[in-house]
C-alpha cells in the first residue's frame, strides 16, 4: 500500500469515528467535539494529497487546510458560545432534550 | 508506511476513539486534545510544518481550551443519569460505518492508482507567506472578516446571556 | 181506448214554436238575477218570480192558442225545432223542443198552477227569513220544469229532470237547519237518482240503437216509425224487445220521479219542506214529470202492440200503477199529519194515472193528471193556510172546529176533497177517474187492476173524510185558538177550486174534449156518449162506491171529535191491521235493514280497503322510497362522507407520521444527512467505476 492510501484511510477511519461520535452522543459539546475531529480529518486527508499531488509548489493544499483550520477555529467558538448560550436557557446540554424544533 | 507513521496513527486514532467514547465529559476533551497532537505530528510527518505548528497552535492551544472551559461552563462532567448515547444510537454508528465502508471502499479500490514516492516539496515559511498576501489574498481577507465576525459574534451571545443571567 | 194517429206534421214552424224556449228560460233567467239579490230585497225577489213566471203563462197560454187554433182548422199539429248540439264525427247529439197539444197543456197547466203558488207563497212565507232564496229556487224549479215539458230531445228532458230533481232537494230541505228536513231532502235525491240510473240506462241504449235521442224528428225521430221498427226488431232479455226494455227502463225513472213502489219512500219525507213546495213539486208538477215522460215515450211503449192488445211495457206500467194506488191509499188510513195524508194520496193517485196510462192510452192519464194538478195543489194550498192558521200545527187530532174559524179555507178545501174522491158528476175527479175505471174495465190483459182501482177509490173516500172531519168538524182540540189566511193565500184557493170544478167538463163522454185534442180528431158534443156499453153501470158503480166511502168515514168520525189522546176508532177495532198501516208497512224499515246496512257494510269494505290495501299499498310505495332514501343516506353517510373523511383521516395521519421526522434533535438531521451522503456517494463511485 501506498503511503497516501495509508494516510488517506487514516483519515477517513478518523472522520467515521468523529461523525459516530456526532451522531450518537448526547452531549452537545461532544457533537461538537466529533465535528472538529471531522474537519481534522479533512485537514489531514488535503495535507496528504498536497504532499502526495503534482505540485506541491502550489502550496494549493496547505493554503487549503490552513484556512480550514482557521475557519474550523471560529466555528468551533461560536459553537461553543452557542451551547453555553443554551445551557443557560434549558439548563442541560442534553441534545434528545432539545426538541423545540419538533415539527 | 514507516514505522513512525504507524504510532503516530494509532495515537490518533486511540485520541479519536477515546474522545467518542469516554463517558466523563473532561477526559474526552483531553483525549481530543491528544487526538489533535497526533495529527499535528502527522502533518509533520507529511512535511508540511507551517500546517503542523498551526495545528498545535489553534487546535491544542485555542480550541482545546475552549472545549474545555465550555465543558466546565456547562456541568458537563456530569454523567447524564439516562447513559452518554442518545436514542437510536445504534443507527449513528452504522451509518458512520457505512461512511467508512464507502470511504475505505474507495481508497482501496484506486489504491493501485496513487503515487507512490513523490520528492519532498521545498516549501519555506517565506513561499507559504507570499502566497498568502499574493494568489491567496482573498480569502486571507475573507477568513479575517470571517475571524472578526466569529468574534463579534461570541462576544454579542456572551452579552445577552449576561443580561438575561441579570 | 188507444189509438195510434199518425200526425201531419207541419212543414213550417210558426214564430211563436220558434219563441217557446223562452217560456223556461224566462224563470230560469230570473233565478239566476235573483241568486244575486240580497236577502233584505224580498219584494224585488218575487216581483222578479211572479213576472217571469206570467210571462211564461202568457207566451203558453199564447201556444195554446196556436195549437187550438190549427186543431179547430183540423190539422194535427206538431211543430219541432231542432239543433245539433255536439258534433263527433259523423254522430251528434240533438237537442230541441216540440210545441204539440201534449206539451201544449201541460205549458198552460204548470205556468198557470205555477204562478198561483207562487202568489200563495208570497203570503205564507212573509214570517220566514230566507224568502228571496225561495223565490230563487222555486223560479229554478219552474224553469226547469217547463223545459222537462217543451222537450223534444230525450237528453233535454233529462237535463230539465235533473234541474227538477236539484231544486227539488233544495226546496225540501229549505229549513236545512232542520235535521229532518235536510235528511229528507238528501232521501228525495238518492231515491229517485236510483230511477235516474236507469232512465239514463235507457237513453244511452236507445242513442245507441237508433243513433237519435230526438223525439220527432221529421221521420227519423226515436218516437218515429223507423227507429221503432228497428228497436223492435232487436230482442233483448226475458222476451222483450229492444223497445220494450228501453221502455221499461225508462218507466224505472218515471217511477222514482212519480212515486211509484217501491221508489215511493221518499215523498212522504218530502213534506219537510215548506206547504208552497208541497203544493207545486209534490202535487201539481214534478212528480207529474214521470207520468208525462211517460206520455212522451208512449209509442215507444206501445210499440208492437196489437190493436187491442197491448205490450208487456204497458202491462208492467199498468200493475205497478193499480199495486201503488191501493198500497198508498191504504197506509194513508192510518196517518196523522195533515200533509202526510195528502202525500200518500198523491202517490195514490199517481198510481192512478200511471194504470190510466198503460190501459187507456196517453189522453186517460193525462186528463187525470191535470185535473189531479189543480184539485191536489188546492188541497195542499189549503192545508198550508190551516197550517198557518194554526199557528204551525200539523197533527189533525190536534185541530178541530176550523169550519167556522176558517170558512174561505174551508170552503175550497171541500171543493178539492169532492175532486179528489171523484164526487160525482160536478167535480173534475169524477169524470177523470172514471176515464180510468172504464179503461181498467175493458183492459185485455186482467181485471185485477179494476177492482183494485175501485177499492182504492173506496179508500180515498174514506181517508179523505176523516181528514176533514178531524180538521174542519167536531169541537176545537187546539191549543190557540185559528185564524183565517190573509187574502193572498185564499184568493188562489178560490181560483184553484173553480178549475178544479170547471176541468170536469173537458173530459165527459158528452163532449170528449180533451181525448180528441191530443188524439187529435174532431170532436162534438153529444149526449150518446153515454150511450156507451156498461158507461152507466160504470158511473153508477163509482157513485156508490163514493158515497159508501164517505158514508163510513163520517160514520165513524164525522160529528165525533176526539182527544189526541185517545185511540182512533179503526185502531181500536183492528190495532194489529191499524198499526202496520201508521207505521206505512214497514217500507222504510226494510230498506233500512236491506239495502241501507248493505250499503253501511260496503262502505266500512270500502273504507277498510282504502286505508289498509290502497293506503297501504301506497304506504309501501312509501316505504320502499323511504328505505331507498335511507339506504342513500347511509351509503352518503358512511361510504362518502366516510370515505371521504378516512382519506382525510389518513392523510393527516401520514402528515402526522411524515412529521416525526421533524423531532426537532439535530442529531437526527445530522443522521440523515450522512445517510444520504453515504449514499450519494455509493452512487457516484459506483457509476464512475462503471
Amino acid at each position: 500500500m501506498t503511503p497516501l492510501a495509508g494516510f488517506l484511510l487514516v483519515a477517513a477511519l478518523l472522520f467515521s469515528i468523529g461523525l459516530a461520535g456526532a451522531l450518537t452522543r448526547r452531549n452537545a459539546i461532544l457533537v461538537l467535539i466529533g465535528i472538529e475531529l471531522m474537519l481534522n480529518a479533512a485537514n489531514l486527508n488535503l495535507i496528504a494529497f498536497w504532499r502526495y499531488g503534482p505540485h506541491p509548489e502550489a502550496l494549493t493544499g496547505m493554503m487549503f487546510a490552513i484556512f480550514s483550520i482557521a475557519v474550523a477555529a471560529a466555528e468551533a467558538a461560536v459553537g461553543l458560545g452557542l451551547v453555553i448560550s443554551i445551557y443557560r436557557h434549558a439548563h442541560t446540554t442534553d441534545l434528545d432534550m432539545m426538541n423545540r424544533m419538533k415539527g | 508506511m514507516t514505522v513512525v507513521f504507524y504510532i503516530l496513527a494509532a495515537m490518533t486514532v486511540a485520541g479519536g476513539m477515546a474522545a467518542m467514547l469516554l463517558k466523563n465529559t473532561v477526559h474526552c476533551a483531553l483525549a481530543v486534545t491528544v487526538a489533535f497532537a497526533g495529527l499535528a505530528f502527522l502533518f509533520l510527518d507529511l512535511d508540511a510544518q507551517f500546517a503542523g505548528f498551526a495545528q498545535i497552535l489553534v487546535y491544542v492551544g485555542a480550541v482545546a481550551i475552549l472545549v474545555v472551559f465550555a465543558i466546565l461552563l456547562t456541568r458537563g462532567s456530569e454523567t447524564p443519569k439516562d447513559g452518554v448515547a442518545s436514542k437510536h444510537w445504534l443507527a449513528g454508528l452504522v451509518i458512520a460505518a457505512g461512511v467508512f465502508a464507502v470511504m475505505g471502499w474507495a481508497i482501496l479500490q484506486s489504491a493501485a492508482v496513487l503515487p507512490h514516492e513523490m520528492p519532498v516539496p521545498a516549501v519555506t515559511v517565506l513561499d507559504i507567506g507570499n502566497a498568502l498576501v499574493t494568489r491567496y489574498v482573498l480569502p486571507l481577507e475573507i477568513v479575517a472578516l470571517l475571524l472578526t465576525a466569529a468574534m463579534l459574534g461570541a462576544v454579542i451571545v456572551a452579552l445577552h446571556e449576561k443580561e438575561a443571567a441579570q | 181506448m188507444q189509438e195510434s194517429i199518425s200526425f201531419t206534421p207541419q212543414l213550417i214552424t210558426s214564430p211563436l214554436a220558434e219563441m217557446l224556449w223562452l217560456i223556461p228560460a224566462l224563470p230560469i233567467g230570473s233565478a239566476g238575477i235573483g241568486a244575486l239579490l240580497k236577502q233584505s230585497k224580498r219584494k224585488t225577489a218575487a216581483a222578479l218570480a211572479i213576472g217571469s213566471m206570467s210571462l211564461s203563462l202568457l207566451l203558453a197560454l199564447a201556444a195554446f192558442a196556436h195549437v187550438l187554433g190549427s186543431w179547430a182548422g183540423g190539422v194535427a199539429a206538431r211543430e219541432t225545432v231542432n239543433f245539433t248540439w255536439i258534433q263527433v264525427g259523423a254522430t251528434s247529439v240533438d237537442l230541441g223542443w216540440i210545441l204539440d197539444p201534449l206539451s201544449a197543456v201541460m205549458l198552460v197547466m204548470v205556468t198557470l198552477v205555477g204562478l198561483l203558488i207562487f202568489i200563495y207563497s208570497v203570503g205564507y212565507m212573509e214570517h220566514d227569513e230566507n224568502f228571496t232564496r225561495f223565490f230563487c229556487f222555486l223560479s229554478l224549479f219552474a224553469g226547469g220544469m217547463l223545459a222537462v215539458v217543451i222537450a223534444n230531445s230525450l237528453l233535454l228532458l233529462y237535463m230539465g229532470w235533473e234541474l227538477v230533481g236539484l231544486t227539488s232537494y233544495l226546496l225540501i230541505g229549505f229549513w236545512y237547519q232542520r235535521p229532518a228536513a235536510a235528511a229528507a231532502a238528501k232521501k228525495a235525491f238518492l231515491t229517485t237518482r236510483i230511477g235516474d240510473v236507469f232512465f239514463l240506462l235507457g237513453m244511452v241504449w236507445l242513442f245507441a240503437q237508433t243513433g237519435t235521442l230526438l223525439f220527432y224528428n221529421g221521420g227519423s225521430g226515436s218516437m218515429e216509425h223507423t227507429a221503432l221498427s228497428a228497436l223492435l226488431a232487436q230482442p233483448a232479455t226475458f222476451g222483450l224487445s229492444a223497445a220494450g226494455a228501453i221502455g221499461l227502463l225508462i218507466f224505472a225513472g218515471a217511477a222514482g220521479k212519480s212515486g211509484q213502489f217501491p221508489l215511493h219512500v221518499w215523498l212522504p219525507d218530502a213534506m219537510e219542506g215548506p206547504t208552497p213546495v208541497s203544493a207545486l213539486i209534490h202535487a201539481a208538477t214534478m212528480v207529474a214529470a214521470g207520468v208525462y215522460l211517460v206520455a212522451r215515450v208512449y209509442p215507444l211503449m206501445q210499440a208492437g202492440a196489437l190493436t187491442g192488445g197491448t205490450t208487456t211495457a204497458l202491462t208492467v206500467v199498468t200493475w205497478v200503477g193499480a199495486f201503488t194506488a191501493v198500497f198508498a191509499a191504504l197506509i194513508a188510513v192510518a196517518q196523522n199529519d195533515i200533509k202526510r195524508i195528502l202525500a200518500y194520496s198523491t202517490i195514490s193517485q199517481l198510481g192512478y194515472m200511471m194504470a190510466g196510462l198503460g190501459m187507456g192510452g196517453v189522453a186517460v192519464g193525462m186528463f187525470h193528471l191535470i185535473t189531479h194538478a189543480f184539485f191536489k195543489a188546492l188541497l195542499f194550498m189549503g192545508a198550508g193556510s190551516v197550517i198557518h192558521g194554526s199557528h204551525e200545527e200539523q197533527d189533525i187530532r190536534k185541530m178541530g172546529g176550523l169550519k167556522s174559524a176558517m170558512p174561505w179555507t174551508f170552503g175550497t178545501y171541500a171543493v178539492g176533497m169532492l175532486a179528489l174522491c171523484g164526487f160525482p158528476l160536478f167535480f173534475s175527479g169524477f169524470w177523470s177517474k172514471d176515464g180510468i175505471l172504464e179503461a181498467a174495465q175493458h183492459w185485455s190483459v186482467a181485471r185485477a187492476p179494476f177492482y183494485m182501482l175501485v177499492f182504492g177509490a173506496l179508500l180515498t173516500a174514506f181517508y179523505m173524510t176523516r181528514q176533514v172531519a178531524y180538521v174542519f168538524f167536531g169541537a176545537s182540540r187546539a191549543s190557540k185558538a185559528a185564524h183565517e189566511s190573509p187574502r193572498v193565500m185564499t184568493l188562489p184557493l178560490a181560483i184553484l177550486a173553480f178549475f178544479a170544478v170547471a176541468l170536469g167538463a173537458l173530459g165527459t163522454p158528452a163532449w170528449p174534449w180533451f181525448k180528441a185534442f191530443l188524439d187529435g180528431h174532431a170532436v162534438g158534443f153529444g149526449l150518446e156518449g153515454f150511450a156507451e156499453p156498461g158507461l152507466l153501470a160504470l158511473m153508477a158503480t163509482s157513485t156508490v162506491v163514493v158515497f159508501l166511502g164517505l158514508g163510513l168515514g163520517w160514520k165513524l168520525y164525522g160529528g165525533k171529535s176526539p182527544q189526541p189522546e185517545q185511540p182512533d176508532v179503526l185502531e181500536s177495532a183492528v190495532p194489529v191491521v191499524w198499526g202496520w198501516l201508521r207505521n206505512r208497512l214497514c217500507v222504510d224499515e226494510f230498506y233500512g235493514v236491506t239495502v241501507i246496512a248493505f250499503y253501511g257494510w260496503w262502505a266500512k269494505v270500502s273504507d277498510w280497503l282504502d286505508r289498509r290495501v290502497w293506503g297501504g299499498a301506497v304506504a309501501g310505495v312509501a316505504w320502499v322510497f323511504r328505505g331507498w332514501a335511507e339506504f342513500n343516506r347511509f351509503f352518503d353517510n358512511t361510504w362518502v362522507n366516510g370515505g371521504f373523511d378516512k382519506g382525510c383521516e389518513d392523510l393527516a395521519t401520514g402528515g402526522g407520521l411524515l412529521s416525526r421526522v421533524q423531532n426537532g434533535r439535530a442529531q437526527t438531521y445530522l443522521r440523515i444527512l450522512a445517510l444520504a451522503v453515504v449514499a450519494l456517494a455509493a452512487i457516484l463511485i459506483w457509476s464512475s467505476r462503471a
